[in-house]
């Protein structure tokens, strides 16, 4: 299709970025200015890149495309890129947050800016990394390196108690991918292959799976995070800078409902069956529990962290219900996820660079100094709380209308977060931008400036248009949604079918 | 192309005057807004004549909405007849609030954003009734909800606004909760969300069960009372009726066009449309009967005692929902949507008189601190009469025709449910009289009871831009009864076509010309008798009602609490949520996850590393002594192993 490596190109265009602010010298004033200004533009051009690529994508083919293959080491292991639906949108997703966060961080990081913006671009690199690996090997080396800029990012530029969340994040994230690294060990010892393709159309045995889909589960879950081990992601949110939050919010979490849909459920086809149950039960337990427990936080970042695990316990139900509208629902949350939530955080850093408090009771009546700040909170709240015609709303439904096919308990329980989030969601709004403005130094606040209008209105466009027509998006995951479910549940009915003489025969 | 200009000139109104407010200055957004309603309002004139008079429905597709696998969902516009009444009802009022509010919002600093606001909810509500799927109204029911919400709280700085907009919201998504299970629901059985198919496929389903919760259950009824659920919380049937006389705290304009006339009747036109769905779920269709009677009942119960005069047009509201529901609930559709029509009449002219009153007052709301407006306010009062002769259904008043129509379909639909209901009706008619006159008498007759001379002294007669939109709304009040009534429950019902269906043996609505003269007579009786009553009680003895509140205090304040819901529920469900909320964040997250997981294992860590660093004693006699332990170990586990 293109003779160009696209792929490798835009994965690898944001290191390149590193490596060139890496060699800057001179005056730190000069390097800093530098820095920003390479790094704005090697993610615009990496944006650009990924434009492209979904302009290119063909939507009629469900497989993989801009496929891109070498020998790397021995002959199982190579060096293998391509996107399909499913990951094709992540890498937009990816590509289209990072130049907001670049702006954001435009002003409010003042020391080691150079380190700061390499740890982003190398953040970039392994994040679309990620989304484009084909080998088993190749993805891991992404999955396990975006910790350490992700590391670096929380345990340098955060706040007061960074390091306590920075470990936690870390060790958290590493138990979940050793047990990960080990199923993996054991693909290749069964398969001889390390290809990602390959393995998802083979048979595993029974008992087999079930180990892997636990091992995988560990790690899958914790970047997630599902209940009840979501407990660093409240830290690391509250003490990363707000760039940090938009992407652990909008991509890192999302890489766990990637995995389940890449690894999980087409290669471990039947575990999957038998441990849906499970991912039920902890994603309605995230939803009930988790959107209690937000209602009550004090710390805004908090209670948008807690509001994401909610959230992503939509995804986990969606994913598992391997109904057409349960995953592209689910998809579809995580997209609108990104977005929103990111942009929420986006919305306290807002306020943080002006005051430097992330507590709720701190603030109240911004709206009469800063409206037009006031009209683009308002905008994401209604998106977090699910309103049609925003882009929280289409996943959601989709997500329902796919559980309730398959169990209507599920879908009831999760329904009560519809309630819930509205709650949490408008009682914060409540308190941050309505009421008097009594406080003495809330009264010199400025509205929103022009940096600022740039980063949220590509933000307000997308949660909107992805809102009143999701076609496009839809569209691009349609064809290789429909591929997984039909190839797993081909993959369960041939298992049964075997196991059914063999049952016999006993 | 008439029908896109009807529903997208307000969202377009709304953007120009929401953005471009600075530019345009105040009377610029009043100009655009204004505008753009009027031209809606009299092209739903057309379409009404259209579509309702000659009987012609359309459909226009939009646009691709949310297309995944078999659920496929268009932005479209469906205008039928129940649609085209729908719109009428809908343009009409609200380009009547729009002008009236240019004089009540004068003075307030935010005109354009309040009139960006008002054509948003149009909009919304727009969208809510020309839908052609459930999704679409799904998106027109929360569309309606935000602007509820912001309209509510319009009035940002007063604490009691915010928590209202707040509750209001909240209390909504509740009954949404049902609707998007509903939604589901309807997706589940007809493996489609647009109307035509699911109801023309309803009759095969009629009777079926799927299994619902662990138990198997009909699905029609299952289906119906979800979608039901959301229809108790936009139109406060009890016990979602809790956020709608909070929701007075809103600009009085607000109130008339979304808590009286449109936004709340949206659930009885949710029932109304579904009615293909309902008369095969006879289950459901109890439920809405008796949920409305009920709250017919006892909103016009609290609506006896309160002081605010805003709030006890609210509660009258509710009792009027009531009322429908219970007529669409006994397959009286036609009826509860000519009640739907009628009122949003005289209920809006009783909101916007009452803002009358309140702008006279300075903002006074309270009617112990009124009286004696008689000579200030004569239009008002006059304007105020109309609208109370045609709530309390006095005949030849437009209330009259389709509230005595829904009691009478109570009374000849007989059987337990029929006579509650007709039971239920009756009482409410003559509270509603009673309470309709208590406010008159308080607001306008005897001495002015204000403490402040000043608010006295300044009581004045609204300007005419308020004036001539109370005018318009009276007209209706008197005539929209008389004029419409054979068309709308006229044998036959000819206006609604195949919109509203009502199988062949719940003709209660057909037979309600036949019941004896004396269940006609007795809505009217009770009126009458009701506001006898209140003349006495306000009037002639003034002094009554402090020693009947004083004998029977128990019963007053129950009432004047609202029977204690609000207590209720806050006790119930809002505290218990943060005392959980707080629970499971400290204890859950706190103390278990993060005690036995990360923090435990690095307490652990730390623990057994001290432990190592003990061991590390540095004394040669304590090393020789452990390897002379580990050896002797060694030892005996290999002399066992060669043993074996």
């Amino acid at each position: 299709m293109v003779d160009w490596p696209i792929l490798s190109l835009t994965t690898f265009l944001p290191a390149v970025g590193a490596l060139f602010i890496l060699f800057t010298r001179g005056e730190e004033e000069v390097v800093a200015r530098n820095a920003r200004a390479v790094a704005l533009w090697t993610t615009l051009g990496t944006l650009l890149l990924a434009l492209v690529l979904w302009a290119r994508f063909d939507v009629g083919n469900p497989g993989y495309q801009f496929v891109e293959k070498a020998a790397w080491i021995g002959d199982g292991i190579g060096y293998h890129m391509g996107v399909d639906g499913i990951s094709v949108l992540f890498v937009v997703l990816t590509a289209f947050l990072m130049p907001l966060c670049i702006l954001a961080s435009w002003e409010a990081i003042e020391t080691r800016v150079k380190e700061y913006m390499i740890a982003f671009l190398m953040m970039e690199t392994l994040m679309i990394g990620v989304f484009c690996a084909l080998d088993l090997v190749l993805f891991y080396l992404f999955f396990e390196g975006g910790l350490i800029p992700m590391f670096l990012i929380i345990g340098v530029w955060g706040g007061q108690h960074r390091v306590y969340a920075a470990f936690k994040f870390f060790l958290y994230t590493l138990l979940g991918s050793v047990l990960m690294l080990l199923a993996m060990l054991a693909m290749y010892l069964q398969a001889g292959t390390t290809d990602m393709p390959t393995l998802a159309t083979t048979a595993f045995p029974s008992g087999m799976q079930h180990w892997m889909w636990l091992a995988f589960f560990a790690s899958f879950a914790v970047k997630m995070p599902m209940w009840p081990v979501h407990t660093w992601l409240p830290d690391a949110h509250v003490e990363a800078p707000t760039a940090g939050s938009v992407i652990l919010a909008g991509v890192l979490l999302k890489m766990g409902g990637y995995g389940f849909i890449r690894f999980s459920i087409p290669m471990m086809p039947e575990a999957s069956v038998t441990f849906a149950p499970l991912i039920y039960g902890l994603s309605v337990v995230a939803v009930i529990y988790t959107s209690l427990v937000a209602l009550m936080q004090e710390d805004m970042k908090k209670l948008i962290a807690y509001s994401s695990v909610a959230h992503m316990g939509f995804v986990t139900i969606g994913l598992f219900t391997l109904t057409t509208q349960g995953v592209e629902g689910a998809m579809f949350q995580m997209l609108s996820h990104g977005i929103v939530s990111g942009a929420l955080f986006l919305c306290v850093g807002v306020v943080y660079d002006r005051l430097h408090s992330r507590e709720i009771a701190r603030y109240g009546g911004l709206v009469n100094t800063m409206p037009h700040y006031a009209l683009v909170f308002m905008v994401f709240t209604l998106a977090t709380v699910g309103l049609p015609g925003t882009s929280g709303f289409v996943g959601e439904l989709l997500v329902l209308v796919g559980a309730f096919q398959v169990n209507t308990w599920v879908a009831t329980l999760a329904c009560t977060g519809v309630v819930l989030s509205a709650a949490y969601s408008l009682w914060l709004y409540r308190r941050v931008v309505f009421g008097e403005l009594t406080k003495e130094d809330l009264k010199g606040m400025v509205d929103l400036s022009r940096r600022e209008w740039a980063v949220f209105a590509p933000l307000v466009a997308a949660t909107l248009w992805m809102g009143v027509y999701p076609e496009p998006f839809l569209k691009a995951m349609r064809g290789s949604v429909e591929q997984v479910i039909v190839a797993h549940q081909q993959a369960v009915a041939k298992a049964k079918a075997a196991e059914l003489p063999a049952g016999e025969r006993g | 192309m008439l029908y896109g200009l009807i529903v997208f000139l307000p969202l377009i109104a709304a953007i120009v005057a929401g953005f471009g407010g600075r530019a345009l200055g105040d009377r610029g957004a009043q100009v655009v807004t204004c505008g753009a309603l009027i031209v809606s309002a009299l092209l739903s004139g057309v379409a009404f004549y259209q579509v309702a008079w000659k009987g012609q429905p359309v459909t226009v597709e939009l646009l691709t909405w949310i297309d995944s696998g078999a659920f496929d969902v268009m932005w479209s516009l469906r205008i039928d007849q129940l649609t085209a009444v729908m719109l009428v009802v809908v343009t009409w009022v609200s380009a009547v609030v729009h002008v009236y509010s240019v004089g009540y919002m004068a003075h307030d600093p935010h005109i354009p954003r309040f009139m960006a606001y008002l054509s948003l909810f149009t909009f919304a509500m727009l969208m809510l009734v020309t839908s052609d799927n459930f999704v679409q109204l799904y998106f027109g029911w929360e569309g309606v909800g935000l602007a509820s919400y912001l309209l509510i709280g319009f009035w940002y700085h007063k604490p009691s606004a915010n928590a209202a907009a707040i509750k209001a919201f909240v209390v909504n998504r509740i009954g949404d909760f049902g609707f998007g299970l509903g939604i589901c629901g309807v997706f589940l059985v007809f493996g489609t969300v647009e109307f035509d198919p699911v109801f023309q496929t309803a009759p095969g389903f009629a009777g079926k069960t799927f299994e619902f919760l662990g138990m198997k259950l009909d699905m029609l009824t299952v289906i119906c009372l979800l979608l039901f659920m959301g229809a108790m919380g936009k139109s406060a049937q009890v016990p979602l009726h809790t956020w709608l006389p909070d929701a007075m705290e809103g600009p009085t304009p607000v109130s008339a066009l979304i808590h009286a006339a449109t936004m709340v009747t949206a659930g009885v036109f949710l029932v109304a449309r579904c009615s293909p769905l309902f008369e095969y779920a006879p289950d459901a269709l109890a439920v809405v009967a008796c949920i409305g009677a009920f709250t017919a009942f006892f909103a016009a119960t609290v609506g006896l005692c309160q002081n605010d005069i805003k709030r006890v047009i609210a509660y009258s509201t509710c009792s009027q929902l009531g009322y429908m529901f219970f007529a669409a609930g006994l397959s009286a559709y036609a009826a509860a949507i000519f009640h739907l029509f009628t009122h949003a009449f005289f209920k809006a002219l009783l909101f916007l008189g009452s803002g009358s009153v309140i702008h006279g007052m300075s903002g006074e709301q309270d009617m112990r601190r009124m009286g004696g407006l008689l000579a200030p306010l004569k239009i008002t009062y006059v304007l105020m009469w109309i609208g109370s002769l045609a709530l309390a259904g006095v005949p030849l008043f437009a209330g009259y025709y389709s509230k005595d129509a829904i009691v009478e379909t109570a009374f000849m639909a007989g059987g337990k449910l029929g006579s509650f209901a007709f039971v239920m009706g009756v009482a409410a008619a003559f509270m509603t009289a009673f309470y309709s006159w208590r406010l008159l008498f308080m607001t306008f007759h005897g001495q002015n009871r204000h403490p402040d001379r000043h608010v006295i002294e300044h009581a004045h007669e609204s300007p005419a831009v308020m004036l001539v939109p109370l005018y318009v709304l009276a007209a209706g009040s008197i005539f929209a009864g008389a004029l419409f009534a054979q068309a709308f429950i006229g044998e036959g019902s000819p206006i609604f076509g195949a919109s509203i269906l009502v199988l062949p043996g719940h003709d209660a609505l057909a037979q309600a010309h036949h019941a004896p003269l004396w269940v006609k007579l007795a809505p009217v009786a009770v009126g009458l008798a009701g506001i006898a009553l209140a003349w006495w009680m306000y009037v002639r003895r003034p002094d009554l009602p402090g020693k009947l509140a004083a004998m029977h205090g128990d019963a007053h304040r129950f009432l004047l609490n609202k029977w204690y819901f609000d207590e209720l529920y806050d006790a119930l469900f809002v505290r218990p949520a943060k005392w959980l909320g707080h629970a499971l964040w400290k204890r859950g997250d706190g103390k278990v996850i993060d005690g036995l997981g990360p923090d435990g294992i690095a307490a652990l860590t730390l623990d057994i590393a001290k432990r190592a660093t003990r061991l590390q004693t540095g004394y040669v006699y304590h090393y020789a002594f452990a390897m002379l332990i580990g050896v002797a170990l060694l030892v005996s586990w290999y002399l066992y192993r060669g043993g074996m």
